[in-house]
């Protein structure tokens, strides 16, 4: 029996359907002849084109540049020549600016040269992630070489490597752990150069037990240390805040990050792309996406270069079928719904998922008071829900409703339907107005 | 057609309908032990209450322009209308109980999630107040029917004979006074067990009462099934029957003038209502609070005044009306008490200048 732990209050148990896709090895999509690379692919200012219509590029080359601090490098996927500028429409339902690519046939992989890394400054090493394009691939896309910049003053007790992935469906994380096992560590090894912490921690849940054990005798091999913790099925075990809690015992104040309490927190899936950034120098140009759902013929983890569009991918699954309801680009926890599937891939999608219709029928709120045990930040959905109905904002943000991060586990367990979340993100931007 | 929605885009299966349906299901057991005790009067009984709740919920949905009797919450609030009837009740109260309860309690309110009392607890004690004879007619049950008496329950029996002076006497001694008798099983059980045989009857079922109340033993298995589904949580019964318990064994030994720390504690536990309040009544979604804080408070309030009513006041009523008195005192508990948050800290004190 092996010893796990989780945070303690609320979260859910939704069933978490990896079983559809855990077994597909990583395949590499086939270069798509056009790839549509968005400015906006991460938290923060879109990057500016620095190309334009017609000019040629190269694999690698950057053709988007970072426009503030928080902001990331875009590169081109492939290499070919830019035959359009245009607007697109990202899965999120916003709107930017992205440059349309023809590949060409010429596909040289240019990063296959090493460096060597020991010997580098954090600040050289820093330099290279930024240099990267890196963003959080867990799905915030919160630019790497931001969340890395520790502040003056402050120490970083512990790194945490996020290989939680409790979003159901998922399971790029997972297939990367496995496949990706010695890069992975050795990315882990490169942040620890970065940020000298104390203690390494990864936090794997119990799902992915072979992961974790594979994760842990490698590491033993090569000599790098860092603790596998194994935790407790819970989702949203996955959310840094939870993930430091069930990892350190320690819970971030409300309204700070991470690192006010020493704590830095990384995806498993950035910590690859950062080695590959560091180690040959590549930015990143292409991830993991797990394409799944009940309504695709062949759920599998596909390795697609950004700006592949969903179209590619969902043919690669084997297809959407007649009956399918739904696009969700991520988990279908927190992912977003889309129609057009011609949105591209972009640095932060997990995964693509095809669903199909779920009878539910919207009931009217019977205080049954799940959705306040089952909050994992300790809020009061039922009656944050109530006030933002009846148009009383204020009263709502006075609940906390800042601290909702729509992880969608009141929603989940309500047994009314109601569409609380929806209801939360409303009342932020209304709540914002005044 | 693909949709768009706000996340998440997946859902429990657990919804209003199917808990209903689970705690329909976690009742039959407690209900047909009661058809079986009583015999086909009951079913009656039954049969009546829930079909008129029904009717009741429907002609409304009329005036609404909608059918809301397929969320099952009005066929609940039927049976358990019936489960708080003896078993001989003229069959208009049991009507005019779950007719109260819809209209009166439920329906003028808003419907299903906007009443503040518990409807079913409403109409019992509607009828209990307008035909208090007939609401306190009790009669044997079949293993005991031959051979004993049967105008009230053992626990309003006791509480009649101690405040008429007979004291000094624990339960037993009260109840074989005056005549009442046990089962044969009951009398080997307690014999093996060491305690009362009349606790032993009470738990298994055979004592007078009303329908649904009287087999402690079946109602805690249909609760002990809703918490394991999770279709309610174990913090309102477990705090309420602890709490009950517990002033029980310290004061309830003053009515008797025993002194404290002498009061029984598994005859009051088993008999009036108590698990099927507890279980059933007390943990109602629509009624109870909210947060878990809130939910100990209202238990503790529910087994206080629980106790205060059975032993120091002239009722039977203590189970309905002391969970009423806390259904009314729900929204201010839910105003005041509020989970801690995730990450909070206190504010600091401004710094003395």
């Amino acid at each position: 029996m092996i010893k796990t732990s989780t945070f303690r209050r609320g979260g859910v148990h939704p069933d978490d359907k990896k079983a559809l896709s855990k077994d597909s090895p990583i395949e590499v999509l086939p270069l798509p002849g056009r790839l549509v690379v968005p400015m906006s692919q991460h938290l923060g200012a879109p990057a500016k084109l620095a190309k334009a219509k017609g000019d040629s590029v190269a694999k690698g080359e950057k053709i988007g540049l970072a426009s503030s601090f928080v902001s990331a490098d875009v590169h081109a996927p492939a290499s070919g020549k830019i035959v359009d500028i245009t607007t697109v429409r990202l899965a999120n339902g916003a709107t930017c600016e992205a440059a349309v690519i023809a590949t060409d046939g010429d596909q040289e992989d240019p990063f296959v040269q090493r460096y060597e890394w020991k010997d580098l400054e954090p600040k050289a090493i820093l330099d290279l992630i930024r240099e990267g394009g890196i963003v959080g691939m867990g799905g915030a896309t919160f630019p790497a070489h931001v969340k890395f910049s520790i502040p003056e003053g402050k120490k970083v007790e512990s790194l945490v490597i996020n290989g939680v992935e409790c979003e159901p469906y998922l399971t790029s994380d997972y297939r990367s752990m496995l496949e990706r096992t010695d890069g992975t560590l050795e990315g882990i090894a490169i942040l620890q150069r970065l940020l000298s912490p104390r203690r390494t921690v990864i936090g794997i849940e119990a799902n992915k037990l072979d992961a974790a054990a594979k994760l842990d005798g490698r590491a033993k091999e090569l000599g790098i240390q860092v603790d596998v913790q194994p935790l407790k099925m819970k989702y949203p075990q996955g959310d840094e805040k939870q993930l430091l809690k069930a990892t350190t015992g320690r819970e971030v104040p409300s309204g700070k990050l991470p690192i006010d309490i020493g704590a830095v927190v990384c995806n498993i899936g950035t910590v690859y792309a950062i080695w590959e950034a560091v180690v040959f120098h590549k930015p990143l140009i292409e991830r993991i996406v797990t394409v799944s759902g009940e309504a695709v013929g062949r759920p599998c983890n596909v390795l697609a270069p950004i700006g592949t569009s969903t179209r590619e991918l969902l043919e690669r699954a084997g297809g959407l079928s007649e009956d399918a309801d739904k696009l969700v680009s991520g988990g279908p926890m927190m992912g977003f719904a889309f129609a057009d599937e011609d949105v591209p891939v972009t640095k932060g999608t997990s995964g693509v998922l095809a669903l199909k219709a779920e009878p539910l029928d919207e009931g009217v709120c019977v205080s049954c008071g799940k959705c306040v045990a089952h909050c994992p930040m300790g809020l009061m959905p039922n009656r944050m829900f109530r006030n933002i109905k009846n148009g009383r904002y204020q009263e709502a943000l006075d609940l906390g409703l800042l601290d909702c991060k729509e992880c969608g586990c009141c929603a989940f367990i309500c047994p009314a339907h109601l569409p609380l979340v929806q209801g939360f993100r409303l009342g932020k931007k209304m709540g914002r107005r005044k | 057609m693909l949709r768009v929605s706000s996340s998440p885009h997946v859902h429990t299966s657990m919804d209003i309908r199917k808990s209903m349906l689970f705690v329909l299901i976690a009742l039959l057991p407690s209900a047909i032990w009661g058809v079986y005790a009583f015999g086909l009067r009951a079913l009656l009984v039954l049969v009546v209450s829930m079909a008129s709740a029904v009717l009741v919920e429907f002609l409304l949905g009329r005036v609404d322009h909608k059918n809301t009797t397929g969320d099952l919450s009005a066929l609940v609030t039927g049976l358990l209308v019936g489960m708080n009837m003896p078993p001989q009740i003229p069959i208009y109260i049991p009507v005019i109980a779950s007719a109260f309860a819809i209209f009166v309690v439920k329906w003028t309110f808003g419907g299903l999630g906007c009443n503040w009392m518990n409807p079913a607890l409403a109409g019992r004690v509607f009828v209990f107040f307008s035909f208090s004879s007939q609401m306190s007619a009790f009669s044997a049950p079949r293993a005991l029917a031959a051979d004993t008496l049967a105008s009230a329950t053992p626990l309003s029996a006791v509480k009649t004979a101690i405040s008429g002076g007979m004291g000094g006497l624990d339960y037993e001694g009260v109840l074989s006074q005056l005549g009442y008798t046990t089962t044969g099983i009951a009398q080997s059980i307690g014999e093996a067990l060491h305690i009362s045989p009349y606790t032993v009857d009470a738990f298994l079922g055979n004592i007078g009462g009303c329908i649904g109340e009287v087999s402690a033993l079946l109602l805690l298995a249909g609760g002990i099934f809703l918490i394991a589904t999770r279709v309610i949580t174990w913090h309102i019964p477990v705090v309420y029957l602890a709490s009950f318990s517990l002033l029980s064994w310290v004061f309830g030994g003053l009515r008797a003038s025993t002194g404290l720390f002498s009061g029984e504690v598994l005859m009051p536990l088993f008999t009036g209502g108590l698990m099927l309040g507890a279980f059933f009544m007390a943990s109602d979604w629509v009624t109870t609070p909210t947060t878990v804080k809130g939910q100990v408070i209202f238990a503790l309030g529910c087994g206080f005044f629980t106790f205060l009513i059975r032993y120091f006041g002239s009722l039977a009523e203590g189970v309905s009306l002391a969970i009423i008195l806390m259904n009314i005192l729900t929204p201010t508990i839910e105003r005041y008490v509020k989970p801690k948050k995730f990450g909070y800290v206190k504010p600091a004190k401004e710094a003395k200048a």
